[in-house]
């Protein structure tokens, strides 16, 4: 019976093991819930801004604002990397933090330099250790970011570029596509690219800009920005609770392969052993 | 019947109100600004204020708003609502926080982001360890 005390705490501790991911797995499900909802409730806004950000492509303002417009050289770039606070959410971050990597590496090639803001603690801890230029960085958005939380972090962005420190500001973040499937995504926030797929407003017409256009623009792209790092924001946390909920199933069913295996190893255990007193039992019998 | 247009007010956060409206009454940068159905293209900012909206059979609601951005377009009004009070001093105190965070990421020694790397830092040297156990079990033998 030497071994099978030992196998019966290995096989107490794994299942509290399991008790605690199965936990997790169930608070994740129920977090995941919430933030699909509120990725759903952000989406109005976007298209609706989105949407006046194209109708203004089309009205051909007297004023063009340096958001809109493509520099010729590029020197330095910035990006907006949003990743999630806690760990144990599978691959999410890394898988992330690679494509940022890798498309950082391709403006790196070009000889051109790279500053970073971050979102989430994850990420700050990451781009920390690759004693990058970071500009700005928020932590702890919580299970409900607000706005009002990126506002600082954007807005420092936004300033440099305005100062023509850098000259193109991207943003990573995971794509929430379903719960199963996370993917990461490398956008371009500035200059704005105009999509010209709309075909029914060619004609030539221009708003009125109550006080002016530059006012009214500068408030419109700032908020356009903000709600596009606000949708990043809110799709991963809505990527970091599924991905945390499907890694957590994954851990717990594989303590139930352990747990059954090593069940299997303690009831052989405990079988040769009374085999063995048996056997001892009847050779000495016979013996007396 | 008088004439309608359709009313959208968005927040980043969520959708306040979506529905039909005879007049719209809204607290522009410039003054308080009543708009009809076939009103020309404008695009405004708001202060923060009270919007009043006279829906389809002479119903009033109003709705506070802590200012945004108005799109008027001849049928359909869009009112991009902001979810927290703005203003230049204010964005620019957020600003300057997040720059101090960002500062603070990179020196601070203590805290948890310390901890996280720390304990990346011990997983990587358990590893490590693990693998000259290893090496050194094999070349015993």
């Amino acid at each position: 019976m030497a071994g099978s005390k030992e196998i019966r705490t290995k096989i107490k501790s794994i299942k509290n093991t399991q008790k605690i991911t199965r936990a997790m797995e169930m608070v994740a499900a129920s977090k995941m819930r919430k933030a699909q909802e509120r990725m759903s409730a952000s989406r109005p806004y976007a298209e609706k801004i989105r949407n006046v950000i194209r109708h203004l492509a089309f009205a051909h303002p007297e004023y063009k604002h340096p958001y809109l417009q493509d520099r010729a050289e590029v020197k330095r770039v910035g990006y907006i990397v949003i990743s999630s606070d806690r760990g144990l959410c599978g691959g999410l971050n890394n898988n992330m933090f690679k494509l940022a990597l890798q498309s950082m590496k391709e403006w790196q090639g070009k000889g051109v330099q790279i500053d970073f803001c971050t979102i989430g603690q994850k990420a700050a801890v990451f781009f920390k250790r690759l004693k990058g230029n970071m500009r700005a960085s928020t932590m702890h958005l919580g299970d409900a970011p607000s706005v009002t939380d990126i506002i600082g972090s954007v807005k420092v962005m936004l300033d440099a570029y305005d100062n023509g420190e850098i000259d193109r500001l991207f943003l990573v973040h995971n794509e929430f596509v379903n719960t199963m499937t996370q993917a990461p995504r490398v956008h371009q926030l500035l200059p704005v690219a105009a999509d010209e797929d709309d075909k029914d407003l060619k004609y030539h017409w221009d708003y009125i800009y109550e006080p002016d256009a530059k006012t009214v623009l500068d408030g419109l792209l700032v908020r356009y920005m903000e709600s596009l790092v606000y949708q990043g924001v809110v799709d991963n946390a809505a990527c970091e609770q599924s991905a945390r909920m499907v890694a957590m199933k994954s851990a717990s069913d594989n303590a139930g392969n352990i747990i059954g295996e090593l069940q299997l190893a303690y009831n052989k255990a405990r079988q040769a052993a009374i085999t063995q007193e048996i056997s001892e039992i009847v050779s000495g019998a016979a013996a007396v | 019947m008088a004439m309608t247009m359709h009313v959208d007010i968005v927040s980043a956060e969520k959708s306040i109100f979506s529905g039909t409206a005879e007049v719209v009454v809204a607290p522009a940068l410039m003054g308080e600004v009543g708009i009809h159905p076939r009103h020309t293209q404008m695009l405004t900012p708001l202060k923060p204020g009270e919007v009043r909206i006279t829906k389809q059979g002479g119903e009033e609601e109003a709705i506070y708003v802590s200012g945004g951005i108005m799109e008027v377009q001849p049928h359909v009004i869009t009112i991009l609502s902001d979810t927290a009070v703005r203003a230049h001093d204010l964005d620019e105190a957020a600003a300057q926080e997040a720059k101090l965070r960002a500062e603070q990421a990179l020196t601070d020694r203590s805290g948890e982001i310390d901890l996280a790397e720390a304990q990346s830092q011990l997983a990587e040297a358990v590893a490590q360890l693990q693998a000259i156990q290893r090496l050194r079990k094999k070349t015993n033998r």
